[in-house]
């Protein structure tokens, strides 16, 4: 399988102003080559949230879109750390370690995680100290 | 019904993006905690919040809300009316809490 359509994107932490710039991006360019408004929404949701991660929870990162001649849909979220101690805990809805600033704005619900792994079709995630990768496909019906 | 008519009947302030008032309100969902809102909120709903900052606005256009009503007096940053603006998502003021917003469009059978 061959990309037909790449992005590569960064996001710097704590840049709370501009969050939301990329997912937004991602949803237009793929709308533009008529990927289905239902499609469109569960990736709006699970980029949003991996998005925001990685300016409340990590040290920024980068962003990777790759569209396949097969009809898949890639999206990879690479950070360079500190990493997610305890990752269980991380992907049960409800349990947050937000800042009381990312709280004040509404971040750190708790459902960040469990939001993203319920609206992708595929869900990897590897963390250490090194950094988190989570790496989501879509399928285009 | 769309925003326009929701202005009209409701006497609420249209604070940003008034060139957008065509947009259908398909319904309404409350909520502060934003992944919340991003993973229960639908399409053409309005958004009842007291969030007034620039991620509300970041919301809204993934969620494809019709708009955002703004409860409780929350006082709006120029820079969120500028990105309101930008999006062409429309802000309105209620001037009153949630629940009575949230009353208020019940009572339009929204």
């Amino acid at each position: 399988m061959n990309s037909i359509l790449h992005k590569d994107y960064t996001v710097v932490r704590d840049d709370y102003a501009r969050a939301g710039k990329v997912s937004s991006d991602i949803k237009a360019t793929l709308s533009t080559i008529g990927i289905p408004p239902s499609v469109l929404r569960n990736i709006a949701v699970a980029s949003y949230e991996s998005e925001i991660n990685m300016i409340i929870h990590a040290w920024g990162g980068d962003i990777t879109m790759d569209v396949f001649d097969n009809g898949t849909i890639t999206l990879v979220f690479k950070d360079p750390g500190p990493g997610i101690p305890d990752l269980e805990k991380a992907m049960t809805p409800g349990w947050s370690t937000a800042s009381d600033e990312a709280r004040n704005m509404g971040f750190g619900a708790g459902m960040g995680l469990p939001n993203i792994k319920r609206v992708s079709d595929t869900f990897d995630i590897e963390t250490s100290e090194k950094g988190t990768t989570i790496t989501l496909g879509f399928t285009v019906a | 019904m769309n925003v326009q008519e929701l202005i009209e009947k409701t006497g609420w302030t249209c604070i940003a993006a008034k060139e957008h008032l065509d947009r259908t309100v398909g319904g309404a969902y409350c909520g502060d905690l934003l992944s919340w809102v991003m993973g229960n909120g639908e399409p053409e709903q309005a958004w009842i919040t007291v969030q007034v900052h620039m991620n509300v606005i970041a919301v809204a256009v993934l969620r494809e809300f019709s708009c955002i009503v703004i409860a409780d007096n929350a006082s709006v940053p120029e820079e969120v009316l500028a990105r309101a603006e930008e999006e062409g998502i429309p802000l309105l003021e209620s001037g009153i809490p949630v629940f009575e917003t949230a009353k208020k469009l019940v009572e339009l059978g929204i």
